[in-house]
């Protein structure tokens, strides 16, 4: 579970030994009511880029807002470095967080709130590590506007300043790149590798896979409050890729390319619907080859082919009851 | 107490709109002083009256639960409050900061004013203005750390601060003489009774039950603020 792919992904060159640090998740489980958001996760975030990849509402929020120690496991234990998250105020010494929530303190200069922040953390030098957070975030030539008039991006980055501003060696982001434009989506993925680069553990959420897939060396999805996944992005490009496709198939005869389907032996399943045939096959790549050719060899001619369960969703509910 | 948490609370409470709103009933509190000072209304017993169904029984309860409550309800409201909570800050830091904010926007805009209204009223005659000055900052402190605490643990603050000043105390204390007891404002008007020789100042509760209950309530408030803010669920986005 905590093998890394050496050169695949974002994760660069191995930690300094000083800030590497490990969060642990053990068999943590989250509910509210009857409602179970977080069911049984068990998982190991070590130094690198890590992304948790899973559609909305699979319980990503409550798996990082329990790892950032503002919510108690159910059951399970969350554990920084050995010690536990919550209850612990301490442990925000080794950790930053950035919130999905956008409001920062709107009436403060993006300036006087890292100022306030690195003097919440007690630094040593409050400004000069304000200094260095916001020129880490590029956020300089801003920051002496107040933040309520800032673009998203840039709110995004004030609030990753304000969560680098005591340089933590683990930081966890809830959907960092939420409303950017692809620019900033840039800037900020340099700069996640930038900050991986020099050794620190950082953990952000996604539910678009083209994201998680450029930044992350070592991928968990999650679907449904389950961890569904882990390994690095060719693992899970594989895992998705393997799984049985289902193609809604419309064409000039349905029930003649039906058979010619069946008897040819690439699908699992065709079912005759309204909308056209149904297709689940076994093997895409073999599937999206022969279909052509096995239409063509009955003489019927193919209007559409699509996937039809292509949503994240559909996806990852394969990988779960796998 | 934390000088930047401080900082950011009194800016948040002091700018743009808020202040007006916390100026409001202390100015109309002057100007009605002015108005009955100089048509010549001011005796003892009217002043008395008005420093205590304005000052002590309006004015105190609706200010200290704008300050009480604004000092960390909206900040918990919006989210921002993980900001202070992301840093190795004990609990208990936090939650003394805000009542301490809370207390001195009390002083500044129920007390003060209240010190000031009745020197216009009646000057010290009978020691009216000091005593019910003393009756509101004591019972400002418990008020205050009331409403923080009500600010933490409900996400409904303001309505039932408003409730129980307007019909715990206010209403149902003026059927039930029970209900009237157990209420910060005649724990306060206790503190004013015993300070003044003014006759018409009197409250249901002896002296000694009064400062001990403010007291008590201040502090198991703040316990329980401070409890809560250790565990408090951050509302999540699914």
């Amino acid at each position: 579970m905590t093998e890394r792919s050496e050169s695949g992904g974002a994760g660069g060159r191995p930690p300094a030994e000083n800030m590497s640090s490990e969060l642990v998740l053990e068999n943590v489980s989250r509910w509210y009511g009857n409602v179970v958001a977080v069911n049984g996760v068990s998982m190991k975030v070590g130094p690198g880029v890590t992304g948790l990849l899973g559609p909305n509402g699979a319980g990503k929020s409550t798996l990082i807002h329990m790892m950032g120690g503002f919510l108690a496991p159910s059951s399970g234990t969350v554990t920084l470095d050995g010690t536990p998250i919550w209850q612990n105020p301490g442990a925000y010494r080794k950790l930053g967080l950035v919130p999905e929530r956008e409001s920062a303190y709107d009436f403060l200069t993006g300036e006087q709130f890292i100022l306030a922040m690195a003097k919440l953390h007690k630094l040593p030098d409050p400004a000069a590590a304000a200094r260095r957070a916001i020129g880490l975030v590029e956020m300089d030539y801003a920051a002496g506007r107040p933040i309520g008039n800032y673009s998203k991006g840039m709110k995004q980055r004030i609030k990753m300043a304000s969560a680098l501003v005591h340089d933590p060696p683990v930081l966890l982001l809830d959907e960092p790149f939420n409303g950017m434009d692809p620019r900033q989506r840039l800037q900020l993925m340099d700069l996640i590798r930038r900050m991986a680069e020099e050794g620190r553990t950082i953990l952000f959420s996604s539910h678009i896979l083209e994201e998680v897939e450029r930044l992350a060396s070592h991928i968990e999805v999650i679907v449904a409050g389950r961890h569904a996944a882990s390994g690095d992005f060719r693992k899970i490009r594989r895992l998705m890729t393997d799984r049985p496709h289902v193609f809604l198939v419309r064409s000039s005869d349905d029930r003649r390319l039906a058979a010619a389907v069946i008897a040819d032996g690439s699908a699992r399943s065709v079912q005759l619907t309204d909308k056209g045939l149904q297709v689940e096959a076994v093997d895409f790549q073999r599937f999206t080859w022969l279909l052509p050719r096995v239409s063509r060899d009955a003489d019927v001619r193919l209007w559409e082919v699509s996937p039809s369960d292509e949503s994240l969703e559909s996806v990852f509910s394969y990988l779960v009851a796998r | 107490m934390n000088p930047t948490i401080a900082m950011i609370t009194f800016r948040a409470m002091l700018g743009r709109k808020r202040a007006l709103l916390l100026l409001g009933l202390p100015l109309l509190l002057l100007v009605l002083s002015v108005i009955l000072r100089a048509t010549g209304n001011n005796d003892l017993d009217l002043s008395a009256h008005v420093l205590q169904n304005f000052g002590l029984a309006t004015l105190l309860p609706l200010l200290a639960l704008i300050a009480g409550t604004g000092v960390i309800a909206p900040e918990i409201d919006d989210g921002q409050i993980m900001y202070v909570l992301t840093k190795p800050i004990p609990r208990e830091v936090i939650v003394v900061t805000k009542l301490v904010v809370a207390i001195v926007l009390v002083t500044i805009f129920a007390v003060v004013p209240t010190l000031l209204a009745g020197l216009v009223l009646v000057g010290t005659t009978a020691q009216v203005t000091p005593a019910f000055t003393i009756g509101i900052l004591v019972g400002g402190i418990t008020y205050s750390a009331v409403f923080v605490a009500l600010g933490v643990l409900s996400r409904n603050a303001v309505t039932i601060g408003l409730l129980y000043a307007l019909v715990w105390e206010t209403l149902l204390g003026s059927f039930a003489p029970g209900a009237k007891s157990a209420s910060v404002q005649q724990w306060s008007l206790s503190v004013a009774d015993a300070l003044t020789d003014a006759s018409m100042v009197t409250s249901t509760v002896g002296l000694p039950v009064a400062v001990t209950l403010l007291v008590v309530v201040a502090l198991a408030a703040t316990f329980l603020a401070t409890f809560r803010l250790r565990s408090l669920p951050v509302a999540s986005a699914e």
